[in-house]
């Protein structure tokens, strides 16, 4: 990815350390000279001569679209959220200039219970933007291997095997999957802040 | 689901026998949740945790597999299965009040067994006779212009059903001694 050389891509789901991208978030496309039509710069590696344009006006709608259907189901409350103001759904708006809100989409939030089962953090389904990265490091990284995708369109979500309470999965509460959640899906508990 | 009686040894057994047919490949997954769905009629807890383990791969991605493909169903089917058409024609004329009322009756959500396994319902995409919506196929009866009166018909001849047929049982079971 350009990160490196300052340039920002809204982009969600794209972690360093994966080798192959989830490319699930849509967010990060780009127009490329030579290409028809735009890609997804994770999935894009650089070579010598590309010519990228990273704001087009065809970028730019299918980015605004593709956040404002991101946001058709997350819960919208920032004052309350955890998150607020470390948020990467706020970033993404701020650095657009999108707004966090709905405009031509209906909300599609259902009142979800949030998960309070594990002792140092909790998860809140109605956040989840189905990045996958929390999934990811927890097969790859700590190697536990507790959560993943269910299900699936609308009613997919992260849970455990049997979408029983983490607190009683196999889940060994190592946070990992809490530090990379780029939304307030996961958030520590209080008293666990820093940990 | 509570397993009855035996049916953990059951699992064991067909789940063991599958998984020595495909071998321990983790690409055989997909075969092996199949073949174990066509022996056992669903895909237990159990089995899915016994297939995560041959394997080597996580339990939940297991389960991921098993929840993403609509042919795999999680809950056994019911001794009467209960399938409530969705098609555009009975979704038109109120085929989610009838499987609403369906699931109110039996207390259980679409795609569930009720604990006893008598019934087992299910949501399905248009029967073929859409002029009768909304439709529901009660084993393989069709049920034309469902009403929420007429659900609680259905499942009423049911019980009438079992109740006659636990009375002929100790009518016979009472002839016998009487011999």
């Amino acid at each position: 990815m350009a990160l490196d050389n300052g340039i920002y891509i809204p982009h969600l789901c794209g972690l360093r350390e994966s080798e192959r991208p989830a490319a699930s978030c849509r967010l990060c496309f780009v127009e490329v000279e030579g290409l028809p039509n735009p890609v997804t710069a994770c999935t894009l590696p650089v070579s010598e001569g590309m010519i990228v344009h990273t704001r087009t006006p065809r970028v730019d709608r299918l980015v605004r679209t593709g956040f404002e259907l991101l946001l058709s189901n997350h819960r919208l409350r920032c004052g309350k959220c955890e998150k607020n103001e470390n948020c990467e759904l706020q970033k993404i708006a701020r650095e657009r200039g999108l707004k966090l809100r709905l405009s031509r989409l209906r909300p599609l939030t259902t009142e979800v219970p949030v998960d309070e089962s594990p002792k140092t953090f909790k998860y809140d389904p109605g956040r989840c933007v189905l990045c996958g990265m929390c999934v990811w490091v927890c097969h790859h990284q700590t190697k536990v291997g507790a959560i993943g995708f269910i299900r699936r369109g609308i009613s997919r979500k992260v849970a455990a095997f049997g979408d029983v309470p983490l607190g009683e999965s196999r889940c060994t509460e190592c946070g990992e999957c809490v530090r990379v959640c780029p939304v307030g899906a996961l958030t520590f508990k209080e008293k666990f802040w820093g940990v | 689901m509570e397993l009855q009686g035996g049916e953990a040894e059951m699992i064991y057994a067909e789940v063991e026998g599958v998984l020595q047919r495909h071998g321990l490949e983790r690409e055989k997954l997909i075969p092996i949740l199949q073949d174990v769905q066509s022996k056992l009629g669903y895909l237990p807890k159990e089995a899915m945790q016994q297939i995560s383990e041959a394997l080597r791969i996580p339990e939940v991605d297991v389960y991921s597999v098993g929840t993403f493909y609509n042919q795999f169903r999680l809950n056994p089917p019911g001794k009467h299965q209960i399938k409530v058409c969705m098609g555009t024609a009975c979704h038109m004329m109120g085929g989610h009040i009838i499987l609403e009322s369906f699931e109110r009756r039996l207390g259980i959500k679409e795609g569930e067994t009720t604990p006893d396994r008598e019934f087992s319902l299910e949501r399905v995409a248009c029967v073929g006779c859409c002029a009768l919506a909304p439709v529901v196929v009660v084993d393989e009866k069709v049920e034309a212009k469902v009403s929420p009166i007429r659900v609680d018909g259905i499942l009423l001849a049911f019980e009438i059903e079992s109740k006659k047929s636990g009375e002929i049982e100790k009518l016979v079971e009472e002839e016998g001694r009487t011999q």
